[in-house]
């Protein structure tokens, strides 16, 4: 038996329900974001964390230039070292049929009957190869997929001078690169880099490396002392050419993998409250409106015996049930996003297996936010409600009372029409309702800006990447230092119509206790192709001292211009040089130091070397340049800057866009929400005097105006609100998804503001018109009879 | 003898209004026929029911007739479309209601203004609102004024176009004796000093006697249509 007043709860929602709708789904997409960035990222997290326990990931990883194996065992006597695993590994050039240019390959060598070794690649298809047959190798299955290199397939690859053909005998997946990317590009690329286990033998006949390795990777102890293992293993590797240990938070798969989980949990964190808050107030203004239109009806029903509790029970029970369909639409839509997301991040991710978590902790939690916020929104109409005595609730309320004031000398001077004094009255007599309108909608507007300013971002680094940075179109990394006149060497390969040489190295770079591994670029004067950057300011002139940090290294090392650094040269020769910090600059992407060439050979003592070689090439020779690169076999290396632009917009269309996508229309439903609500209030409230203007012969057009024109004077003010609000938004979301590999620019452009404010100006506009609609069916003679 | 006498302001023939509410069907109007002079002021009596609201509404331009014609001088209203209805009352009708329905955020001469906007010729708010004796109280919000002023801001705004036809529903019906007085007298001075044809709607039998002829309607129907051989004024009426 229902009893009669849960029956008038359930058609008062009836009668409300486009506004429940309209405030459910303000609700929801908080909750939507908040269950999706939470339930992908734990995902993603429990995914990674199975992947990588069943698949044995290292903790820690070093390279060295040749290690005898008896070393390793002296490396697991380490205290904290729980196993360690050497193997070879280098890059060579690949010649893929299909392909015109060259691929790289990372190689890395199979011990024999490995199996309790750790980062245990995961076998797709096919089968590994057969110990005895030196010319067969498994490639990773990205690189396979991107090639149709099925089972059985070959290709030839440069190994140590010589070009071979190799037999493809299975498809892998490794818990090492979940996340791939060749040296010296900044985007993934499955077509120009793969994976090639070669058996140990076959590998260490191309190194001649019998008996010894070149990559260790070590599994630490529960509660190892991450830092003192690393000490001990530098001091042992450091006759051997060790570069340095580094643990899983340098490896550069496990690094953007965690990066871009770190980006998913502020994403959870930093949005949901804005829409929480806006919801509440939401519920705040249309249950405000709707018990005042219930006054008579409350006032009956205390007349009739009920309590104070039960009536005040009975609107929080209405308040509950918005709340319930907000979080019911949140939770459905957030499982749906969920599934969008995990699809993309597994396109980027390559992980095996996917375990799906519904992050049971974070449902729960939006849902008790999001009844909560309704709660709270409801509570001061339903106190007001409830207090009232029940004679003075059955009369009808006493007409708002205007006051004349300095706001209306103001306006009379004006000379406004009455229509517009209408409007401007209303919105001074009722501040509070206006600013809820004002609010809303400058959040949907902040919300925009902070989304479309994510191109602004994509477009000042592509500018700062592409057009300004790396002019060239080919690099190509050495595979051994050169003496400077390399660079005319290069001059002889097709179509080369500029070349400069540069020096890469691996560095470690020491502020005291805090270290980070690092690349130390020196570049050569008069250096036109590959440029230093900075994000804010543009072309950056080296100093002839010293060394120039981006910005996010040198907060992890908590250091300053002027400040003294130690840069630990991580291969030959291995030595550590004190040089000055003299320029820190801003850059999004890829967290090198700078320093000229003249002061870096200088404090080394060598002549000037070149490691890199940056080609400007004549288009139509480019492939005659690709075909013979793959023969060179000095060179490790070949990024086609044009490919990796391609790849770069092609990650950002597929991610960035959703992401927009999902933003434009939650920005746009708040607007819609916001004003729907406000628009049916007043509706709900003015009739009577709207129809009264109608009675007196105003046209529908310009009765319209008076609803029209106050909501959409309240959004125009508030799209420069927005604007400011968007400004901060940007800037917390610089810093909610800026991690140590990747740092947002700081820049919002005019067509972002301008997106914006559009976008939203329609959507008030298309919600008020919706509402207006209204005006026309009112009942011109009853409106006038009823008294409100 | 050639008659002299000015057309009708209004007429109408045989007019029937059927409002249908599912399968219920109410006749609100069986057939009235009457008219409305130049300068004259008729009280509309009946009972609750009898569908005097509904004809004030037909004649006011709100609503249309089911059957029957409608003409305003020598324009048919019974069938124009809501553009023209709109533009009818906006040139030639003034309307004055049991609850005042001034507009709160409006001051009182705002009020007025509103009307004096759109109007083609109409009187000043500043005039229109002395001729209901409110000039010291222009400047005042609606609820700021008794129920009485508030009623006579409703018919300053109501005559302030010149309108050619005053139509009152119960303009007193929500006032006491004394307030109820002062707008009567405020509306008899517009009916006397402008000529515009009034209709006044009242349950009170004795407002009758202040008009120049009354009109009975029973059930739909007109049932007493007589001139009154003599009029009261306004303060004679008792309540």
């Amino acid at each position: 038996m229902v009893r009669a007043l849960d029956r008038k709860l359930l058609r008062d929602l009836g009668r409300i329900w486009a506004q429940t709708v309209a405030i459910a789904l303000v609700l929801g997409c908080g909750i939507m974001v908040m269950v999706a960035a939470h339930a992908t990222q734990s995902s993603l997290v429990q995914t990674q964390s199975a992947y990588y326990d069943r698949h044995r990931f290292a903790d820690m990883f070093v390279s060295a230039t040749r290690v005898p194996q008896p070393l390793l065992a002296e490396l697991a006597e380490i205290d904290g070292v729980a196993w360690v695993d050497g193997r070879i590994g280098f890059h060579s050039v690949l010649d893929i049929d299909g392909m015109d240019a060259p691929a790289i390959g990372r190689v890395l060598s199979l011990p024999p009957g490995n199996a309790q070794g750790l980062n245990l690649p995961l076998l797709r298809q096919g089968r590994m190869p057969d110990p005895d047959r030196l010319d067969e190798v498994a490639i990773n299955e990205p690189f396979g997929q991107a090639h149709g290199l099925e089972p059985g397939a070959r290709f030839r690859a440069v190994l140590n001078g010589q070009l071979r053909e190799l037999t493809v005998t299975g498809w892998l997946l490794s818990p090492e690169f979940i996340y791939t990317m060749a040296p010296g590009t900044i985007m993934p690329d499955d077509r120009s880099f793969g994976l090639i286990w070669l058996n140990q033998p076959a590998a260490a006949a191309v190194k001649d490396m019998q008996g010894a390795v070149n990559e260790i990777s070590l599994r630490l102890m529960r509660g190892a002392d991450e830092r003192a293992v690393m000490v001990a293993v530098d001091r042992l590797l450091d006759p051997y050419g060790g570069t340095g240990a580094y643990g899983r938070d340098r490896q550069s798969s496990h690094a953007f993998l965690d990066s871009e989980l770190q980006q998913l949990g502020g994403l959870a964190t930093y949005l949901p409250p804005v829409f929480l808050v806006v919801a509440a107030f939401l519920v705040n203004m249309v249950l405000g409106r709707l018990i005042a239109l219930e006054r008579p009806q409350i006032g009956l029903m205390r007349a009739l015996g009920y309590s104070r509790t039960e009536i005040g029970m009975h609107y929080f029970k209405l308040a509950a049930l918005i709340g319930v369909i907000g979080v019911g639409l949140g939770w459905g839509f957030g499982w749906l996003l969920r599934e969008g997301m995990l699809a993309l991040y597994m396109d980027f991710f390559r992980f095996p297996f996917l375990l799906r978590d519904i992050a049971p902790g974070a449902m729960l939690g939006s849902a008790a936010l999001g009844v909560g916020a309704v709660g709270l929104g409801a509570a001061r109409a339903v106190m007001a409600a409830i207090r009232l005595p029940p004679a003075e609730a059955m009369s009808p309320p006493a007409p708002p009372s205007f006051a004349r004031g300095w706001v209306d000398r103001a306006m009379a001077a004006l000379r406004l029409r009455q229509t517009s004094m209408m409007i401007l009255r209303s919105i001074l007599r009722w501040p509070g309702r206006a600013m809820i309108t004002l609010l809303g909608v400058s959040t949907s507007v902040g919300v925009l800006v902070s989304s479309y300013f994510l191109f602004d971002a994509i477009d000042v680094v592509q500018n700062r990447v592409f057009e300004q940075g790396n002019r060239q179109h080919v690099t190509l990394t050495l595979a051994a230092p050169a003496p400077e006149h390399a660079v005319l060497d290069a001059y002889t390969l097709p179509g080369v119509l500029r070349a400069e040489g540069a020096y890469a190295a691996p560095v470690r770079l020491i502020n005291g206790h805090r270290s980070r591994t690092s690349a130390l670029m020196a570049q050569f004067p008069g250096a036109t192709l590959a440029r230093v950057m900075d994000d804010a300011t543009g072309l950056v002139e080296l100093p002839q001292t010293g060394v120039v940090l981006p910005d996010l290294v040198a907060r992890h090392l908590h250091i300053s211009a002027g400040d003294m650094i130690e840069v630990e040269l991580l291969t030959p020769p291995r030595e550590t040089l004190t040089l000055p910090v003299t320029q820190i600059i801003q850059q999004g992407l890829g967290g090198e130091a700078y320093i000229a060439a003249p002061a870096l050979f200088q404090a080394m003592r060598i002549a000037p070397q070149v490691s890199q070689i940056h080609l400007r090439v004549d288009p139509p020779e480019m492939p005659a340049l690709q075909h013979r690169l793959k023969t060179v076999p000095a060179i490790a290396g070949v990024s086609d800057w044009a490919q990796v632009r391609a790849q770069f917009q092609a990650e950002l269309d597929d991610g960035m866009l959703t992401m927009v996508l999902i933003y434009t229309v939650i920005g746009v439903l708040i607007a819609i929400g916001v004003v729907y609500n406000a628009a049916r209030i007043q509706l709900s409230e003015r009739a009577h005097e709207l129809a009264s203007l109608r009675v007196m012969g105003f046209t529908r057009f310009e009765v319209g105006f008076v609803l029209v024109g106050e909501m959409m004077l309240l959004t125009l003010v508030a799209v420069p609100l927005g604007w400011l609000m968007g400004y901060a938004f940007a800037q917390g979301m610089v810093d909610a998804v800026s991690t140590d590999v990747v740092q947002l620019p700081f820049a919002i452009s005019r067509r972002t503001y301008a997106l914006a404010a559009l976008a939203v100006v329609a959507a008030s506009l298309a919600a008020v018109l919706l509402v207006r609609r209204r005006l026309d069916r009112i009942d011109l003679a009853s409106a006038l009879k009823a008294r409100e | 003898m050639i008659d002299a006498a000015p057309p009708p302001v209004f007429r109408l023939a045989d007019v029937t209004r059927v409002f249908r509410t599912g399968t219920i069907e109410v006749r609100a109007l069986r057939g009235v026929t009457l008219s409305l002079n130049e300068h004259e002021m008729v009280v509309l009596l009946g009972a609750s029911g009898s569908g005097k609201s509904t004809l004030l509404n037909i004649m006011g331009g709100l609503d249309l007739p089911t059957e029957g014609k409608v003409f305003f001088r020598d324009r048919d209203l019974s069938g124009a479309s809501d553009k023209r209805l709109t533009a009818f009352r906006r040139d030639h009708v003034g309307f004055v209601f049991q609850f005042y329905n001034l507009v709160p955020s409006l001051t009182a001469r705002e009020n007025v203004a509103l009307v004096t906007e759109i109007a083609r010729d109409p009187m000043s708010p500043e005039e229109a609102l002395d001729r209901v004796g409110l000039t010291p109280r222009m400047d005042h919000f609606p609820s700021e004024l008794s129920g009485g002023e508030q009623q006579r801001v409703a018919i300053a705004r109501a005559i302030a176009k010149r309108p050619d036809v005053l139509l009152c529903d119960e303009p007193t019906g929500a006032l006491d004796s004394k307030t109820g007085v002062q707008v009567l007298e405020a509306l008899e001075e517009v009916n006397r000093s402008l000529g515009t044809a009034t209709i006044l709607i009242t349950h009170n039998a004795d407002i009758q006697r202040i008009a120049h002829r009354v009109v009975v309607l029973a059930d739909g129907r007109v049932t007493r249509d007589e001139v009154n051989a003599r009029r009261i004024s306004p303060s004679q009426v008792t309540w």
